[in-house]
């Protein structure tokens, strides 16, 4: 088990599965030569060549779309969002063109989104997004939100070797800043499926990506201070949504906290509070809350973004709220 | 604009067997398109009907210049219906889809000629204009990465040309020196917008020099022009020699959709491109006088036209329509089928 930061976890799955299968190649702006904005494609230039790691034209929509069309033909090319919100500069052509090809026409379109999401990094309103929940509303993609070293290889790997487009959203503020044990070997975690960060039983947290170490950090301190069992679930993916794991939690200790990064007003708290409330009503004891950000494009200074953001001591008060009701 | 132009100084180099081909793909389609009006009137197709009349020549004549043999493909637009016939496209499949049946290419998923097969060689379009571009740009660059002598063409209207999508799709494909042509098919209006309101540039084909690639213009309503444009383009994409851009100046002589009562469209002007410039009539004339091809000849393939689609008719009225649960099928490889609606039921585990 070597340890490495989440970054190198997402290289070494990439350089793996292109090692493995010369399908694969990679394809965005500033991967080659600079190695990406983030470095992440850093050495696979010199590793794969020009033609498997293709430096782009400022050009969302037609590096995507040339995506799906190599994916058509076989191959499967993994793209690079230089930062996650120009994603939606390729919106129209991934909702309408990718996610439909397999059910209007039979294509596969095996193809990975990839880039860095979130904030806390101070990047202001065009690089800190998190624009997952635009996505989650269409049929055909996956989502996939890896937390930690781990998972973000294991489900980089399953993203690239899946038949269907996955979006993988990297998180930029662990990328550097989180390190951890991964599997030696051919380590690939399974899309669709829950990850339990920390076992409890008085009160559920249910959370992806960077707001899963909040969560962590939130429920050792209730634990501490409030003597609560707190269970965190990691969802890992969010297309598809693991209903089981979080009805299994939502049974076992009869409270729900939703808590994310991206926005309130429909993120993706809401449809895990509708699973909620129709597969597992009976078993609530409180209403199911959610701590989220703002509803406000995400401000630089960062007395005004650690404001919009949803931090540690709120997810602290949430919970004690609900224990308590 | 004008309604003519000059005809190819060379000419195709195509036997007197494939000139009667080319003459036979642009009856089919449109005597195709004639039979899918009259089921539209009896309700028989359910949804939105293009026509292509007038413009047969821009998809026979282009897609001619691909070779099946190759496994070249190619991306229709919605006026491209003849380019799908040249592939295999057969026109029972056209009027299943048109029809919504269940038998049909898309199951009674997609509508009008919204349908693809990969072996064949063709991928259907989506309705945001442009966008099949960069699809094309990445299937041809598949080729280019696999050293394969395989061509990639692409159709595109006027309006188009506007879009995004296709500025993107196009300068990455020439970027990468993908084996893609692109074709503009400039019928004059997008929908009820004129060619004026679209672009200042005085002719789509010039846009190609912002792409560092050559960009040519042809008679779209001569289908030998057409396919002598198309295969110089053709032949330089599969030696290495990148994208070409290429403008066929055709008319537009229906509506948007059948719908489309052409209020918008000055007096005189369809009838001027109908009497003066329909491309089938003048390839009739063209065979008579420089290939001897009689008359008869000519109506013996109209006589075969028309009874293969009296046939394909018959068996696509008979044919059933999709089993509604099947629409829950085949969203993705995994999982096979989405859940069975089990948000529409209240269930206590």
């Amino acid at each position: 088990m070597a340890e490495v930061t989440y970054l190198e976890a997402i290289r070494g799955g990439l350089v793996e599965e292109m090692e493995r299968d010369p399908n694969v190649f990679c394809l965005g702006e500033d991967i080659g030569i600079y190695g990406g904005a983030f470095k992440v494609t850093e050495g696979l230039l010199e590793r794969f060549g020009a033609d498997r790691v293709i430096d782009t034209p400022v050009s969302e929509t037609g590096f995507v779309g040339a995506a799906a069309g190599a994916a058509h033909m076989g191959m499967r090319p993994v793209c690079e969002m230089q930062f996650i919100d120009f994603v939606s500069c390729a919106y129209s052509i991934l909702t309408n063109y990718v996610a439909t090809a397999r059910y209007r026409s039979f294509l596969p379109c095996p193809m990975v989104v990839r880039g860095p999401s979130g904030g806390y990094v101070r990047g202001g309103p065009f690089h800190s997004q998190n624009p997952e929940a635009a996505f989650l509303h269409t049929p055909g993609l996956k989502l996939v939100c890896p937390a930690t070293p781990a998972d973000a290889k294991g489900l980089l790997k399953a993203a690239i070797r899946d038949d269907d487009p996955v979006l993988f959203f990297e998180h930029k503020y662990l990328y550097r800043r989180i390190r951890g044990a991964v599997p030696d070997g051919d380590h690939v975690v399974p899309l669709g499926k829950a990850r339990l960060a920390r076992e409890g039983k008085d009160l559920s947290i249910i959370t992806y990506a960077a707001s899963v170490w909040k969560s962590l950090e939130a429920a050792e301190i209730l634990e501490r201070e409030d003597g609560l069992s707190v269970e965190v679930v990691d969802l890992r993916t969010l297309l598809p949504m693991d209903d089981d794991a979080i009805v299994a939690s939502v049974k076992k200790t009869n409270r729900a906290l939703i808590v994310h990064e991206d926005t309130v007003t429909g993120g993706v708290g809401g449809e895990i509070i509708a699973r909620i409330n129709q597969l597992a009503f009976e078993w609530l004891d409180a209403p199911v809350r959610r701590v989220a950000a703002h509803d406000v494009p995400l401000p630089y200074a960062p007395a005004l973004e650690d404001f919009v953001l949803p931090q540690t001591d709120d997810i602290v008060a949430a919970a004690r709220w609900l224990a308590a009701y | 604009m004008a309604t003519t132009l000059s005809p190819p100084t060379v000419p195709a180099a195509l036997t007197r067997t494939q000139l009667l081909e080319l003459y036979y793909y642009m009856r089919l389609t449109r005597t195709l398109e004639e039979r899918l009006v009259a089921l539209y009137r009896q309700t028989k197709v359910v949804g939105g009907l293009f026509r292509s009349l007038g413009q047969e020549a821009v998809a026979v004549g282009s897609a001619y210049a691909l070779d099946r043999s190759k496994k070249d493909i190619l991306s229709p637009l919605i006026r491209n219906l003849g380019s799908m016939l040249v592939q295999g496209a057969r026109p029972l499949e056209i009027l299943l889809q048109y029809m919504a049946k269940g038998d049909s290419l898309s199951r009674g998923r997609e509508l009008n000629i919204h349908i693809g097969d990969l072996e064949r060689g063709f991928i259907g379009q989506i309705s945001h204009l442009g966008d099949m571009v960069p699809v094309m740009a990445g299937v041809t660059l598949s080729f280019k990465l696999r050293k394969q002598p395989r061509v990639g063409l692409v159709y595109v209207g006027d309006g188009a040309t506007s879009t995004g999508a296709f500025h993107e799709g196009i300068n990455f494909a020439a970027v990468q020196h993908c084996p893609l042509v692109v074709i503009v098919e400039n019928n004059g209006y997008a929908y009820s917008t004129p060619v004026g309101k679209q672009t200042a540039a005085e002719r789509l084909a010039d846009k190609a020099a912002g792409y560092g690639i050559p960009g040519l213009t042809a008679d779209g309503n001569d289908v030998l022009a057409v396919y002598d444009v198309t295969k110089e383009a053709v032949d330089r994409a599969r030696a290495g020699g990148g994208v070409t851009l290429i403008e066929l100046i055709t008319y537009r002589r229906k509506g948007h959709a059948e719908h489309d009562d052409q209020s918008y469209v000055p007096a005189g002007e369809i009838d001027r491109w109908a009497t003066e410039n329909d491309p089938l009539d003048r390839f009739v004339e063209r065979l008579a006088e420089s290939y001897a091809v009689d008359r008869s000849e000519v109506d013996a393939l109209d006589v075969r036209v028309r009874d293969e689609i009296d046939q394909a008719t018959a068996l696509a009225e008979q044919s059933p329509a999709p089993v509604s649960a099947e629409a829950l099928i085949g969203v993705y490889a995994d999982p096979p089928v989405m859940p069975v609606q089990w948000y529409r039921e209240r269930r206590h585990g």
